[in-house]
């Protein structure tokens, strides 16, 4: 009997452990999804945007250009990226919510483009010609390529590495 | 009192398998069954061969594009954009489980990138063909 007492009380105090570590665990998780949550996003959005290119932030852009994107997908940069209509309108709505409300022209026909941009031009004045072009640059489209920490929409200049 | 823990114990570890274990809604057998049916209804249909899919699959047809231009040669390799450079994960499911396990999204993924390829939709032999192809490749 007091054999299986003492051993109980290890597979007791065993038990405790593996529950203790299971919680730290849990917790290390939740902190580093708090960090993520400055940026917004959007299981969609990400998944779908995110599947051919670097889903880009909706800050990028007006609500305006998100929309004549969303409804040209059939033609999207050379590409016929046309999505269900569910999942079409719950990108639409994430996009226009958390859009860019910076002045901007507004007598022009929306820019597609976020390269087009003022803001984008003036933000990247300093990089040369020879950089974009870099193998693993390849386009201004391709925001990782420099900003190490834009997948979590980071794109502090702290942050921005010109690959070799 | 002892068994009774160990059996709540092992109760416990079972579930947190469970929990652990991704849950797919179809398999890559069975969406391949599901392109047999579609394309055995189709004139001219011939039993899908992984030598006719892994032509087509390493074959450029229109704008100088293959398959394998993204995917590369190896599908159980890491794949890259051929426009944007994003990663692709591997297509054989031999490499990555989450593949061919959603039917919806694989028509999603054909219908699109036929489009890019090859300018039109593929037929439901050419799917089960590249499918039988993808299934004969080993990690």
């Amino acid at each position: 009997m007091s054999f299986n007492a003492n051993k109980f009380t290890r597979m007791f105090f065993v038990a405790v452990l593996v529950t203790g570590t299971a919680m730290s665990v849990a917790r290390v998780s939740d902190a580093r999804a708090e960090g993520q949550k400055s940026a917004v996003s959007d299981p969609k959005w990400k998944s779908e945007c995110g599947a051919c290119h670097f889903a880009y932030p909706p800050r990028f852009l007006p609500a305006e250009s998100w929309r004549a994107i969303m409804t040209g997908l059939d033609k999207h940069f050379g590409s016929n990226a046309g999505l269900d209509a569910e999942s079409a309108n719950e990108i639409t709505a994430f996009l226009e919510k958390n859009a860019s409300t910076k002045k901007h022209d507004t007598t022009m026909k929306p820019l597609l483009r976020i390269t087009e941009t003022s803001w984008f031009k003036s933000e990247h004045r300093e990089v040369a010609a020879s950089t974009w072009k870099l193998p693993k640059v390849k386009s201004p489209a391709n925001c990782v390529a420099c900003h190490t920490k834009a997948e979590s929409g980071d794109f502090d200049e702290d942050n921005v590495r010109i690959p070799k | 009192m002892l068994r009774v823990f160990f059996a709540f114990a092992f109760m416990l570890i079972t579930i947190a398998g469970l929990a652990l274990q991704p849950a797919f809604a179809e398999t890559p057998i069975e969406v391949l069954a599901a392109l047999k049916a579609e394309a055995s209804g189709m004139p001219g249909f011939q039993e899908f061969s992984a030598e006719r899919g892994e032509k087509f699959f390493k074959t450029k047809h229109n704008h100088n594009l293959s398959c394998s231009t993204c995917h590369t040669d190896n599908p159980a390799a890491q794949g890259k954009h051929s426009e944007t450079d994003k990663i692709i994960k591997p297509l054989a499911p031999a490499a990555n489980e989450e593949r061919f396990t959603d039917m919806k999204k694989v028509a999603k993924w054909f219908k699109r990138n036929c489009n890019d390829v090859l300018d039109r939709e593929c037929t439901a032999q050419e799917k089960g063909d590249v499918l039988a192809y993808l299934l004969t490749v080993k990690k």
